[in-house]
């Protein structure tokens, strides 16, 4: 270009501009149409907050990252309350806030977006004085956002433009063929790097402490192994659950459900996560970090009968509470259903030994192969100074329907330690044959027929094991991952069906299951009463039919007059607010009064515990 | 009378006096100010008082996470705040060893070209103000909201965008807004003459600013001078070109220089450059790859930088700005230090270049060094 070619008139070609409209207009009197499909702003605008109240978790992560603090989570009341949500919502300072959005792109519900609505308008408070001047300004300036500008949405955010990390790490796991030629444990576990990466992935929101029934401090132990300190992370473990290796392998996980981030993605891996805390640190350095000693003794001895979740959980409070403490165990060795239970492919019997020698590092003793019977208990009554019940569901339930008395058919249970027997070298066979048919639908149901396929595997080579159950997929009570991978074990599942009878052979042996359809499995008060239809039958041929559909406590070694005294409901022990029975001294905790799982052990373990000390306390 | 008059001038007191050229003078840029010793019309010393504007954003940095900062250090620069998350971004991606997308590179060289050109109209309109030709300044306000239209459709806000974070950009480019680009890209090329017109062959205007600040290249190397005020002197320095960031290396380009070095190739130099951006865009659109437009990124709330300290600049349109920031490995930085593109010019510089010029000379001299008072406080 010439810049040379000067002309004084060159400056006057700009009067054509005079006869044009103006590039800007005045929104919203006259109407802007920059944007194609919409009027006035952009189409992505960064306008005023929508929160759908109703999807809104109350997790607080729009606060933890609002860059200006303008953002406060305060609870209502007109918020209904539930499962893995708090009654916060988000109230935004709009002198504050910058629009920048970041709340909207850290959502977890994708509950928080914006509008395209920018204008507040309010007339000033010049009546009102000093103080009030200034409420009054804020009740304009400090709101709730909820759906009011929801028919005019702006800035949004999917989960392709989320900030959070979606995706699980993933945890490395035996494939199907070589799972099921062992009882070795499946999966494998996290490595430090895998931990690190995926304990990034938590908000710590806090959802996940609130679902705990033992109300663990999840975020803090998550955050301890993000700063790759495991010994702390044990050390928050430990502040209330003393069978971590127990629950890092087979909890059932609510926090997991509950988890913020599972709402747009995989949730955090918290029971992994919890795994690869206590894995990492070797039993001789527990004592080091963790509290081995009570702060003061106390002269008082407390009999807890049955060795499982809840009466470990039990002893170990109380031994550190400064009881003297006696477990009594009907088998050789201590951890009931984690033990003679659980396969060993799920959890094995290292991890349980690890959190079973550290209770007793602390002090516990351990009475094992004592039965208790009336006449025994009767003693440890008059001899201690408490009792904890937590025997838990030790009896196999059957479904009595006819047939089930024939001999090839057993109960869960017997057939879960018979195989735990097996493996330790106790027994030399477990009775199986090559077609085995399993009834139920939770854990245990699918811990026998995946333990089933295992045996079947290492005796006839070869696969074969119906499971039968009344509840369709969708309510089918065991977790997602067992229906996953007992199918690719080679496990048929038959979903909706109930058993009608056994079918028995001319030779008087077990031939096959008659199921009927099942029509609903709940009634209207979502009490457990399923309906047939008898008209829809099917015939499963099997040699050999487990039972699986639930347990049944056991409380035949409590004397007449003691049980007298107590109450039950369902099967369950009816305890006062303290865990106390209502018989002087005796207190109950586990499956007999809260469960089935081992994480409500636990809490009720150390429910009894709590209860337990006040009661001395109070004397 | 005049003789009374020129004999109480000669007195010490009335010869020299102080003038406070500050935000009170219409030709003065954001809350600065130079105290001037003035003899007559004539500066014999210039005393730069800058500190009025700080706002602490190196400090307050120090107080915020990682991605939350991104709220914050385009507020360091208001014609032009794109750069400071750029550089930003590139400053932590370059310490996590974080590979960003190249759809990602392209998107972000076509949002810096933009706000460089955004930044270029402000220019055009300070030396309107400057030299009275008040119809620039009307003109290029008006222009540069057609840009900030784009902005707003793209990111969601007109001026502070927020939208460029470490690991990419936040969104995709919406359907048609390339085209939107490259209609605004054509008006904005047909405007440019008419521009061309109203300015550069205006003969007021060149006789205005022929001769003011004349820098030679030894002096600007000296005083740290850099953008187009460098390359207004003849040196053939730019950052895009010599140290490739964003998609620079893959768009090809030459770089216009002046050899004058007074204000007027100063002007001519940003004039050309405002071309050269309007090029960059049109070959930006032309070869935009397909892909994602994020890398994976880590929580933002456990965002972590691992240890290390990290220089990174880039180039504004008044200059090389730069960070440099030193992470100790938490989730927040442990210093962060701008440097802006007017640095040098502003606080070393004028102190020698003002003295001998006139007081009227003082704006427009600002004017076309693009003298931005949040390059010092920040």
């Amino acid at each position: 270009m010439d810049y040379k070619k000067k002309s004084i008139l060159g400056p006057l070609s700009s009067l054509k501009y005079l006869f044009k409209d103006p590039i800007t207009v005045r929104y919203p009197k006259e109407n802007k149409k920059t944007y194609p499909d919409v009027e006035g702003v952009s189409p992505q605008y960064r306008g005023r907050h929508i929160n759908d109240l109703e999807k809104c978790i109350g997790c607080g992560t729009c606060m933890d990252i609002c860059p200006t603090g303008a953002i406060e989570m305060v609870e209502f009341d007109d918020v209904k309350e539930k499962f893995g949500a708090t009654k916060k919502r988000p109230v935004i300072d709009y002198g504050r806030c910058c629009f920048c959005a970041f709340c909207v792109d850290v959502c977890t519900s994708s509950s928080l977006s914006m509008s395209r609505e920018f204008i507040n308008n309010f007339t000033t408070p010049i009546d009102s004085f000093m103080d009030k001047q200034g409420e009054d300004i804020s009740k304009n300036f400090i709101l709730r956002p909820d759906t009011r500008f929801s028919n005019n949405p702006g800035w949004t955010t999917n989960n392709e433009y989320s900030w959070l990390e979606l995706e699980r790490v993933v945890m490395g796991i035996f494939d199907a063929n070589t799972r099921v030629e062992s009882f070795l444990e499946m999966v494998k576990g996290y490595t430090k790097e895998e931990a690190i990466k995926e304990a990034r992935r938590c908000v710590a929101c806090g959802l996940c402490k609130d679902a705990c029934p033992i109300h663990m401090d999840i975020p803090e132990y998550i955050q301890a192994i993000f700063n790759d300190d495991v010994k702390e992370s044990v050390k928050q473990i430990y502040k209330t659950n003393p069978l971590p290796e127990v629950c890092g392998r087979v909890c059932t996980h609510k926090c997991e459900t509950a988890c913020s981030i599972g709402h747009r993605g995989e949730p955090v891996a918290i029971r992994w996560l919890k795994r690869y805390a206590v894995d990492s640190l070797p039993l001789e350095d527990y004592t080091k970090i963790l509290q081995t000693k009570p702060i003061k003794q106390i002269n008082k001895k407390i009999a807890i009968i049955g060795g499982g979740p809840a009466g470990l959980s039990s002893a170990y409070f109380l031994s550190l509470m400064g009881y003297k403490i006696i477990v009594f165990e009907e088998n050789e060795k201590v951890g009931g259903i984690m033990r003679y239970g659980i396969p060993a492919y799920r959890l094995p019997d290292y991890a349980l030994d690890k959190d079973v020698d550290f209770i007793k590092s602390i002090g516990v003793e351990f009475k094992t192969g004592y039965k208790m019977d009336k006449e025994k208990f009767q003693k440890i009554y008059n001899d201690f100074d408490a009792v904890i019940l937590a025997t838990g569901f030790n009896l196999g339930r059957s479904t009595k329907v006819p047939g089930t008395e024939k001999e090839g058919v057993i109960q869960a249970l017997d057939f879960l330690q018979e195989v735990r027997e097996f493996l330790t070298g106790k027994r030399k066979d477990v009775k199986i044959t090559d077609n085995v048919l399993v009834i139920g639908g939770g854990n245990v149901a699918f811990d026998c027929s995946r333990s089933v396929a295992r045996l079947q595997k290492m005796k006839y080579g070869k696969v074969k094991v119906t499971q039968v159950c009344l509840e369709t997929l969708d309510i089918i009570p065991a977790d997602k991952e067992e229906v996953e991978e007992s199918a690719e074990e080679g496990v048929v599942l038959i979903c909706g069906r109930g058993p009608k009878q056994i079918v028995i052979g001319e030779d008087g042996h077990v031939k096959g299951l008659d199921s009927m359809k099942c029509e609903s499995v709940f009634d209207e008060n979502m009490n457990f009463n399923p309906k047939f239809n008898e008209e829809d039958r099917l015939i499963c041929e099997a040699t050999m039919i487990i039972e699986a559909i639930g347990q049944a406590p056991d409380y035949s070694y409590i004397p007449d007059e003691i049980k007298s005294k107590m109450k039950f409901e369902r099967g369950k022990i009816v305890l006062d607010k303290d865990f106390s029975t209502g018989v002087d001294k005796i207190f109950a905790a586990g499956d007999i009064v809260r469960g089935p799982d081992i994480v409500n052990g636990i809490a009720t373990g150390l429910n009894a515990a709590i209860g337990v000390d006040k009661k001395f306390n109070d004397q | 009378m005049t003789e009374i008059l020129t004999y109480l001038g000669k007195d010490q007191q009335y010869e020299k006096y102080e003038l406070f050229f500050g935000p009170n003078h219409p030709g003065m840029h954001g809350n600065f100010s130079y105290i001037l010793t003035v003899e007559g019309h004539t500066i014999k010393k210039v005393d730069p008082d800058p500190g009025l504007l700080h706002r602490g954003f190196e400090k307050l940095a120090e107080r915020r996470k990682w991605m939350q900062n991104i709220a914050l250090i385009p507020r360091i620069c208001v014609p032009e705040p794109d750069i400071n998350e750029v550089i930003y971004s590139i400053a932590v991606e370059k310490l996590m060893g974080v590979e960003v997308p190249l759809r990602a590179q392209y998107i972000r060289t076509i949002i810096l070209e933009m706000a460089r050109i955004g930044s270029f109209l402000f220019g055009f309109g300070g030396i309107g103000g400057a030299t009275g030709l008040y119809t620039a300044s009307y003109w290029s306000f008006s222009d540069r909201d057609y840009l900030l239209d784009l902005f707003e459709w793209l990111t969601g806000a007109r001026v502070y965008h927020m939208f460029i974070i470490p690991g990419g950009v936040r969104r995709d480019l919406p359907s048609g807004w390339t085209d939107k680009l490259s209609e605004t890209v054509d008006y904005l090329q047909k405007r440019l003459y008419e521009y061309d017109r109203l300015i550069y062959n205006n003969p007021l205007i060149v006789k205005r600013l022929t001769g003011i600040g004349k820098l030679t290249k030894e002096e600007a190397i000296e005083y740290g001078i850099t953008g187009p005020n460098l390359r207004a002197t003849g040196v053939k320095y730019d950052t895009r070109k010599m140290v490739p960031y964003a998609a620079y290396d893959r768009i090809d380009f030459e770089i216009p220089i002046q050899t004058e070095g007074d204000g007027l190739a100063r002007a001519i130099q940003k004039r050309e450059e405002f071309q050269l951006s309007l090029d960059i865009i049109k070959k930006a659109i032309k070869d935009l790859p397909d892909g994602p437009v994020r890398a994976k990124m880590p929580n933002p709330l456990k965002f972590k930088v691992p240890k290390g300290e990290v220089y990174v600049k880039i180039e504004s349109s008044r200059g090389e700005h730069a960070y440099y920031i030193v992470s100790d490995g938490s989730d927040k930085p442990y210093r962060m230090a701008v440097r802006g593109g007017s640095y040098t010019a502003g606080l070393v510089l004028a102190q020698k270049i003002l003295v001998g010029m006139r007081i009227e000379d003082v704006a427009l001299w600002m004017a076309t060094m693009d003298i931005c008072p949040p390059d010092f406080d920040r």
